[in-house]
């Protein structure tokens, strides 16, 4: 392997490494959070730090592969694994036509755009019979992974989570250092440059903003399934905003900054809780922070330090 | 509020025993307080059900002699049915927590009744209406204690309709407890010889109910049903009177109304209101001593019915932990539905097969100005509903838990 | 007598209910409006900043005995003085940025204001007197109107008609739109360019401020006020065309209408027809309904 992808290699050494052992002293449920998250963030930092298009309305397709795989698991008794691969169909289908219509438009409008779909999805889902509107779904089986594992087991379903998370994680590598990846890079440095080699633009980053999506309802239909709740707070636009966050302070444009970011930000959830309201207060000091001075994030700050890619 | 401070200065206003229970997990009878501290329901409950739990101790210590170890903590579920269920389960998981209490809103009781009944610990619920909780969500490790919808439909709604508010509009608040409460109430209406004429579902919570008022308005309904419950009901009372939406001769029915509610509405505008409480501070001799230690140690505020129901809770349950030498799970549960009640609040009761606690029941109309003496004497009491035919009789109970 | 099957006494309430709703739409999105035409920046901070407004009010009411009108005058200088402080120390390093880094910088302050407020004084409405004056309403027939709410809309509408005289009809407004236009060539011409543009951004804030005061009567003063309130605003603002004036104010009080409508033909859908409209424009007129190609 070259030089370049030694540093990526190493850092996913690391990565899995924390994720085998750590279960031993932290909560396991707290680090399933956390790798949910960092899926969910990967994902959009696909769109974000690749593509270069901010979505602000990302929360709609955890939100709803949450819903439709609850459902599916709850109501139609689905096994996990299937339950998830329909959410993650559900939300790449949402992308699909959610993306058609933002990609009209660039820049800021675009953000806008999809806040404004994602508030659509927010109040379907307050609304539709199926969702449960303020209770969300309650009591979400867990359910036997390939029939026979039973995930009730926190053991099991850590393996389980851990496994989609690399599967994800993985997968979003393949597309960066694809050939595709290179176009959408190119589009996102210089759009009509792209064009006028002869690149659809439009098709790339459809195509870029339905695996995102897709992805992300991966995300969304996991952490469902592990919390055995699906609720309106996925389809929230803070949700949408946590995620910019998360990227943001790991580091745009990096393969593993959304996966510090999302453990950078859940933690601190996590630990400041019983602060109630000031955890809103940091979070808007850290988007402060990092847009006004720390904007390459935690891992393209260290990714700057050593000159390799991360 | 800081979680650690307040387990801190709860046990060391606690008496620590010599010798804990080797049955009590982990030496300690762990407490957990989960209502709304900053938002809608924080007067209702919030930190004052801290105060109720933490009297309740001290008062279970007074008299035990069983040297029990004993913390209260609490925690703040902002309404969010995914934040009320993750506390739980990190306070079962990793806190050692044995029991919750309070727990206002339905949404988010039903979900920590949940995972209360997978971890087989033990749920006491005071804050929240939803009668599903002894009906179809029921559970053996769950106790519904103060109130329930079908207790204030039966109560407010049978009262109003039998005289002559035979037709109703409701305004419901959109999420589990304003539909089970609709639905109740439109049952006991219809029992009572009434109808519905419209009905409209308002987000929750809302700011702004002009709009939903005139529709209201518009239905001439003679009663307006308020299927909602503190700063909603509040707001929804506030904009009738702006709207002068009573002047056509239509009523406002607040459906499930607390003191803390009447006292933000001041008595010009509550004047003359009717609903179903199960405690008032003004009862008799035991209640308002009570309440005047409860609210000494709550900035001169009087309790709720809620905050009476966790002080009521908390006491029965270290009495049967006592009993049954266990301090979690359906043994606890079984006990205390084994033992009577009793205590300065709510009287002699019971609790049946389903969970639910028994205990009679107030209907109170709000006094006019002149009648008051003074801040918080607000309520006349107009009827008792007994113990027995307050809640839903068992035999109409949908609750697997029933044999019939 | 009945439209479309509605009696005309709830279709007419509705839509005045419509109408002052619309009024704040109008009002924030005048600002929004305003704001990003000349700095190309989206004020996430656009909500918080109309909440401030609102507790300025209830603060000077309550702490220091100042009444509505009092509130009225100064509210929205002081808290454009704090959005001019914001222009000044933060906003300006992003200008030479992506504007996409403008929109975060205030969302992030957006959460920091209203987590402050949280904090402070939880998240229950705190009540704020209707003024003497406007006490009682008036019986129209089909419904009481408060004079209050009728004080909102006659007052919002004299807010909105007079900015947009101001700039499209004065010659301050159109120095204003000729540095939207090319800013260094107005420098050149010995206007200072950046001064205008802090200033314009405090009297975007102001806006935003002096609908809070005005709203402090009828929603309650909470800190969640603006939140969900700015989103909505954003689509009304998408619609009408991001950089345009009149556009901001003919499409606020017109979705106000619009929602209304919804309210009493489909009132499930009444949250989200303004997005659905949105969505429409969109495709057929990406500019929005007043703007134009940028």
């Amino acid at each position: 392997m070259n030089d370049s992808s030694k540093s990526l290699w190493v850092a996913f050494a690391l990565m899995v490494a924390v994720f085998v052992i750590a279960p031993i002293w932290v909560y396991p449920v707290f680090l399933m959070k956390v790798m949910c998250f960092a899926l969910f963030a990967c994902a959009f930092n696909l769109l974000l730090g690749f593509g270069g298009l901010l979505s602000f309305g990302h929360a709609m397709f955890l939100g709803l592969a949450g819903y439709t795989s609850a459902h599916a698991a709850k109501v139609w008794g689905w096994n996990p694994e299937l339950a998830i691969v329909f959410g993650t169909l559900c939300s790449a289908v949402l992308a699909y036509v959610a993306g058609s219509l933002a990609i009209r438009r660039q820049g800021i409008y675009f953000a806008m755009i999809t806040l404004a779909l994602a508030q659509m999805v927010f109040f379907f889902s307050l609304q539709a019979p199926f969702t449960g509107g303020e209770d969300g779904i309650q009591a979400v089986p867990r359910g036997k992974l390939f029939g026979f594992i039973d995930l009730a087991n926190n053991t099991n379903m850590y393996a389980f989570v851990l496994a989609i998370f690399l599967a994800g994680f993985l997968l979003i590598w393949r597309v960066v250092h694809s050939p595709f990846g290179q176009i959408l890079k190119a589009i996102r440095e210089h759009q009509d440059r792209a064009t006028s080699l002869g690149y659809d633009t439009d098709k790339y980053k459809l195509l870029a903003f339905v695996i995102s999506g897709a992805l992300a309802g991966t995300a969304g239909a996991t952490k469902s399934l592990v919390f055995q709740l699906a609720s309106l707070t996925d389809v929230h636009w803070s949700m949408s905003g946590e995620v910019v966050l998360m990227t943001l302070v790991g580091g745009m444009g990096t393969l593993f900054g959304p996966v510090a970011g999302a453990a950078v930000i859940v933690s601190m959830q996590n630990y400041l809780a019983e602060l109630g309201a000031w955890v809103t207060i940091v979070q808007g000091v850290i988007f402060v922070i990092c847009v006004l001075a720390f904007r390459r994030g935690i891992i393209g700050e260290i990714a700057n330090l050593i000159k390799k890619p991360l | 509020m800081k979680r650690k401070l307040l387990s801190l200065a709860a046990a060391s206003a606690c008496a620590l025993g010599a010798a804990a229970q080797a049955q009590v997990t982990d030496g300690v009878v762990k407490i957990g307080v989960m209502n709304d501290m900053s938002g809608l329901y924080a007067d209702i409950s919030g930190p004052g059900a801290l105060v109720a739990a933490r009297m309740a101790v001290e008062d279970f210590q007074k008299t035990s002699k069983a040297g029990l170890k004993v913390e209260v903590v609490g925690a703040d579920h902002q309404n969010k049915p995914d934040i009320g269920s993750n506390i739980a389960r990190t306070w079962f998981d990793v806190d050692k927590v044995d029991v919750i209490v309070d727990v206002p809103t339905s949404s988010v009781a039903l979900a920590v009744s949940q995972v209360v009944r997978e971890k087989n610990k033990v749920f006491l619920n005071s804050g929240a209406a939803t009668s599903d909780l002894t009906g179809k969500a029921c559970s053996p490790n769950t106790i519904h204690w103060t109130y329930d919808t079908y207790m204030l439909a039966n109560g407010t709604g049978t009262a109003i309709a039998k005289t002559g508010g035979d037709t109703w509009f409701f305004l419901t608040a959109d999420y589990a407890f304003g539909h089970a409460l609709e639905r109740d109430t439109e049952a006991a209406v219809v029992k009572a010889g009434g109808r519905t004429v419209g009905k409209v579902r308002t987000p929750f919570p809302t700011q702004d109910f002009s709009s939903f008022l005139l529709q209201a308005q518009a239905s001439k309904a003679k009663i307006i049903a308020l299927a909602n419950a503190g700063g909603d009901t509040v707001n929804s009372i506030k904009q009738a009177a702006e709207f002068v939406i009573t002047k056509g001769g239509q009523n406002l029915a607040g459906m499930l109304m607390f003191i803390n509610d009447v006292h933000a509405l001041g008595l010009n505008t509550a004047q003359g209101l009717i609903f179903t409480e199960s405690f008032y501070w003004d009862l008799n001799d035991q209640t308002r001593a009570w309440s005047r230690r409860f609210a000494a140690a709550h900035g001169g505020k009087m309790p709720s019915m809620v905050q009476a129901g966790v002080y009521s809770s908390v006491l029965h349950y270290l009495r049967a932990v006592e009993a049954a030498k266990a301090d979690t799970g359906t043994k606890v549960v079984d006990q205390m539905k084994a033992m009577p009640t009793d205590d300065p609040l709510f009287g002699k009761g019971s609790i049946r097969a389903d969970g639910r606690k028994l205990h009679p029941v107030y209907l109170v109309e709000v006094k006019k100005p002149a009648e008051s003496k003074g801040p918080w004497d607000y309520h006349k009491i107009r009827a008792t509903i007994p113990a027995d035919q307050a809640f839903r009789p068992l035999a109409e109970s949908e609750c697997p838990l029933v044999k019939k | 007598m009945e439209i479309f099957g509605i009696p005309s006494q709830a279709l007419f309430g509705q839509l005045l209910i419509g109408l002052i709703n619309g009024s704040f739409y109008a009002l924030l999105s005048l600002g929004l409006a305003v704001i990003f035409g000349l700095l190309n920046i989206i004020n996430f901070t656009h909500g918080a900043q109309y909440m401030l407004g609102a507790f300025v009010a209830y603060l000077g009411l309550t702490k220091l005995g100042l009444n509505y009108w009092v509130a009225l005058l100064i509210t929205p200088f002081l808290v454009g003085a704090t959005g001019v402080l914001i222009e000044r120390t933060m906003l300006k390093q992003l200008y030479k940025l992506d504007h996409l880094y403008g929109l975060l910088l205030t969302f992030g302050l957006a959460l920091i204001i209203q987590g402050l407020f949280r904090n402070e004084f939880g998240s229950s409405g705190m009540p704020y007197p209707v003024p003497e004056v406007f006490r009682g309403g008036f019986n129209l027939g089909f419904m009481f109107l408060p004079k209050y709410r009728a004080w909102v809309i006659v007052a919002s509408l004299v807010v909105c008609l007079a900015t947009w005289y101001v700039i499209e009809r004065t010659k301050l407004g159109a120095y204003l739109r000729a540095a939207t236009e090319n800013p260094s060539l107005v420098q050149a011409f010995g206007i200072n360019v950046p001064r205008m543009i802090t200033l314009t951004y405090g009297f975007g804030v102001g806006l935003a401020a002096l609908a809070g005061v005005m709203a402090a009567p009828i929603y309650q003063v909470n800190p969640t006020m603006g939140a969900d309130l700015i989103i909505v605003v954003f689509a009304v603002v998408v619609i009408g065309g991001m950089g345009s004036i009149m556009g901001a104010i003919v499409t606020g009080f017109g979705l106000g209408l619009i929602e209304g409508l919804t309210k009493v033909f489909y009132p499930e859908a009444s949250a989200t027809v303004i997005f659905v409209i949105m969505a429409i424009v969109l495709l057929i007129k990406p500019a929005g309904l007043f703007g134009t190609q940028k």
